[in-house]
């Protein structure tokens, strides 16, 4: 029987070259790219651009390891943007009006933190569609920044800040080097870590893969679906609202069209990572080297100076290219 | 471990499923549950683990009465259920499946690998299966999914194990390890409910019988004391009569004929024809490429060399629709991912594969869909609330004979079933049976892929034997016995 049962079609843990390929295909295209850039652009190679780069790139990446776990999940999150931007608002306002900067950093990351849960609970308990739930979110959540802010930026938010130390943590978040690093590249690589043990190392992971897989079994086995979806789009509530920090720290002020169309960036690096988009199969790791192909692209593009409106068809091509071929595999 | 199932109703929605169904299941024993497709079993056992609710009766587990609020409850106390549609995550690995829900950690939610693969390790060793715990499920064939699903059982050292049509998709030589396994099982003190539609398993392996006709207990007997036409009757109400009906055609003009049919390690040279009125039994063992080479030939799977001929005239089939077109009809293996739409209707299905016929200037006729779905279920015996039934909450049985209908109406003149009466129960075997036959009186050529043995010996005209993706004999059936097909189907000759 044992060996009848290996006989049939038994599985190889060897992999063909062509599946190393899938593995990495985003990895390889990334070297690919910045290596042509590298030769046509001597100002891409500097460690200056790099490090530009790679602030550039953490932006989309935060939302994007958020947008991974949704996507593993089998949902989708659309509101990532607008959450960026009514956080960020609710927070720049707060500041204004003279609440401790920290303090006023911590309720924006508990509200993208809850707006996240709004969106999954219009999916787990009005049964609508992600794409649907997280349309209506994006929409109302976009309205309330506006209505906030009467539609005007709030600028100049370090200046009024009064204490010393407050000033500092609001400046730090966007602004601040650690080892000449920015700050925000640092954050980058650490949530990448954190993302990387939580969906390989725990049992929470797991539940994610499980549930994107196919959750009526998920279900049957005792993951609790609700649950863990409530969990993941909190996840990305909690990254939208995080960057949206690094914005008005960089920027040092609120607009409510913050973020606008960040989504589609993230969902794109999330596809180019080779995450299967009906979930259960994908890597956080695969999704950084989309962030970073979409950012070697913008950047490489400026540094040509690409027409944008080439820019964006260039970048629909290599989409295109990079998620057929990964499908073939 | 001792339990009793006592008057037990159910009902989704008007749809009275079970109405005072139960049985009792003794300490180490081995006990069927038989039934036509519908007659509840699913259901009845998916009441005992905490899956359904149930609206009215008792369960009495060892003495004490429980109810179950979760499979997991269930699975505490030591009962464990493998359901009929395999549940699997086949995008994760064979580890993370026995695991799934029961992980080892080091605390905090982080998982210990190590000592997973350890234990998963020494459960497959135990069991006598070799399967590497690191594949991933979607790569495993639909036996080993099965002994993973067992694997995971024993892994909980199940007192009372629930397997429900566990052989469907398994080969000869498959089941008889499983069966292996359960007598071992038996011997350790497991009480097992077996449900199965296939009697010599029934025979083989079962202390006791307990039927359920249309939701409702008939009957328990001890397997010693009772018959299959005992079975039969009690099952359906009434006698059967022969198990395999006669057929009356006439073996008329070579509809089908493959030469030299070929693709790298899947098949190899492969050489046979069928002629209208004929019934071409194809049998092997599981993975002997079977399966593969019908999808050949209906345009789904691209092959190296080769040719067919319909009719005498060479033909290339690219895809499904050509195919199609070409006067081939196909009834796939897996009705979960191929056959069916589950989230449709049993109407839509049906008219799906048929919209040529319904359709003026593409525009569906719903009631000439109708029409036609009323006779399919009628005439299929199909147990459903209608045609908007939606497929998914069918009984396995009568899924297949959605399938069955949908592809009959498409009037084809070669028939490839593959596996068609998996799942389905003897009443409606025969029904299939006699349908097999009328369309062959029609003059259709069928080409009956099936991994049950005395179903091939019974229905076909020649028998067609594959190992390892070569023919290894084409017999005629009056001189066809278990024996010879086996022989064939495991490389040797006769
Ligand atoms: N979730 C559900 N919703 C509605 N009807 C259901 C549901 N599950 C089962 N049924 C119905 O209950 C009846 C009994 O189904 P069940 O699956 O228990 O049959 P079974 O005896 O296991 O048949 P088979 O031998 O074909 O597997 C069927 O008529 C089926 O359509
Ligand atoms: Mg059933």
């Amino acid at each position: 029987m044992a060996n009848k049962t290996a006989a049939v079609a038994a599985p190889t843990n060897k992999k063909s070259w062509t599946s190393y390929i899938g593995e990495y295909g985003a990895f390889i295209a990334l070297v690919f790219l910045v290596v042509v850039i590298s030769v046509v652009s001597p100002e891409f190679r500097t460690a200056g651009n790099f490090l530009n780069l790679l602030r550039q790139a953490t932006f989309n990446g935060l939302i994007a390891f958020g947008m991974t776990c949704v996507i593993l999940s089998d949902g989708i999150d659309l509101s990532v943007g607008s959450t960026l931007a009514l956080s960020a608002v609710i927070s720049a306002k707060l500041i204004m009006q003279g609440v401790p900067a920290i303090l006023a950093m911590i309720i924006a990351l508990i509200s993208g933190t809850l707006l996240g849960v709004v969106s999954v609970l219009l999916v787990t308990k009005g049964r609508l569609q992600p794409f649907i739930a997280t349309l209506i979110t994006m929409t109302a959540y976009r309205g309330l920044a506006l209505i906030l802010t009467d539609g005007k930026p709030i600028s100049n938010i370090a200046k009024s800040i009064g204490d010393r130390p407050n000033q500092f943590a609001f400046k730090l978040v966007g602004k601040g080097n650690f080892c000449n690093i920015p700050i925000p590249a640092i954050l980058l690589i650490f949530a990448l870590i954190v993302f990387y043990f939580v969906l390989n190392k725990t049992t929470f992971g797991r539940k994610v893969y499980a549930t994107g897989s196919n959750s009526k079994c998920a279900k049957l086995v005792g993951v609790n679906i609700t649950k863990t979806k409530v969990i993941v789009y909190a996840i990305s509530g909690f990254m939208s609202a995080l960057t949206g920090l690094i914005l008005i720290s960089r920027l040092d002020s609120a607009q409510p069209t913050l973020g606008d169309g960040y989504e589609l960036d993230a969902i794109a690096a999330v596809a180019l990572g080779g995450t299967s988009m009906s979930g259960g199969r994908g890597k956080i790791t695969g999704t950084i080297a989309g962030v970073l192909i979409i950012s070697v692209l913008n950047n490489g593009m400026n540094l040509l100076e690409v027409s944008t409106y080439y820019q964006d068809v260039i970048k629909a091509v290599v989409i295109l290219v990079a998620v057929l071929s990964d499908r073939k595999r | 471990m001792k339990i009793e199932m006592k008057g037990i109703n159910k009902a989704f929605g008007s749809n009275q499923v079970l109405k005072d169904a139960g049985f009792v299941l003794e300490d180490g024993e081995v006990h069927a549950l038989m039934g036509e497709n519908g007659a509840g079993k699913s259901t009845l056992m998916k009441i005992l683990t905490g899956v359904y609710t149930r609206d009215a009766g008792t369960v009495i587990v060892d003495g004490k009465e429980v109810i179950y609020k979760s499979p997991q409850e269930a699975e505490k106390a030591g009962i464990v259920f493998i359901y009929q549609e395999l549940n699997v995550l086949f995008d994760l690995t064979v580890e993370e499946n026995l695991f799934m829900g029961k992980e080892i950690t080091k605390g905090f939610g982080i998982c210990d690998k190590k000592a997973m693969r350890k234990k998963a390790q020494e459960a497959m060793d135990k069991m006598g299966v070799k399967i590497p715990i690191n594949a991933v499920m979607s790569d495993l064939s639909v036996g080993q999914q099965q002994m993973v699903e067992i694997c995971k059982a024993l892994m909980v050292d199940a007192k009372v194990l629930i397997m429900d049509e566990p052989t469907a998709a398994l080969t000869q030589s498959e089941t008889e390890g499983l069966f292996k396994l359960i007598k071992s099982l038996r011997k350790k003190g497991v009480s097992i409910v077996y449900i199965s539609h296939r009697m010599e398993e029934i025979f083989e392996l079962c202390d006791r019988i307990t039927i359920l006709r249309d939701g409702t207990y008939v009957g328990t007997e001890k397997i010693k004391d009772i018959n299959m036409d005992d079975i039969v009757r009690m099952m359906i109400g009434r006698e059967i009569g022969e198990r395999f009906p006669a057929r009356d055609a006439k073996i008329g003009k070579e509809m089908l004929r493959v030469e030299g049919l070929t693709k790298g390690k899947t098949f190899k040279d492969v050489n046979f024809s069928v002629k209208a009125g004929e019934v071409l039994g194809v049998s092997g063992l599981m993975g002997a490429g079977r399966t593969e080479i019908m999808h050949a030939i209906f345009g789904n799977l691209p092959f190296e060399s080769g040719k067919i001929f319909i009719e005498g005239k060479e033909v290339t089939i690219k895809n499904a629709r050509e195919a199609i077109n070409a006067g081939i009809g196909f009834i796939t293996e897996d009705r979960k991912t191929e056959g069916l739409l589950l989230e449709k209707s049993i109407s839509e299905n049906i008219a799906l594969a048929n919209l040529g016929k319904f359709s003026d200037k593409s525009v569906v006729k719903k009631s000439k869909v109708d029409e036609l779905v009323k006779k399919g279920i009628d005439e299929f015996h199909i147990k459903c609330f209608g045609p908007d039934h939606e497929c998914n909450n069918l009984s396995g049985g009568n899924q297949q004979k959605v399938v069955f209908a949908k592809w009959v109406y498409t009037e084809p003149k070669i028939l490839i079933l593959d596996e068609p009466t998996r799942g389905v129960d003897i009443g409606a075997k025969k029904e299939i049976y006699s349908v097999i036959n009328d369309l062959a009186a029609k003059g259709v050529a069928i080409i009956l892929v099936s991994s049950e043995l005395p179903e091939v010996l019974g229905m076909s005209d020649r028998i067609m034997v594959v190992h390892e993706g070569k023919i290894t004999g084409i017999i005629d059936a009056k001189d066809a016995d278990q024996e010879k097909v086996m022989t064939l189907a495991t490389g040797g000759t006769l």
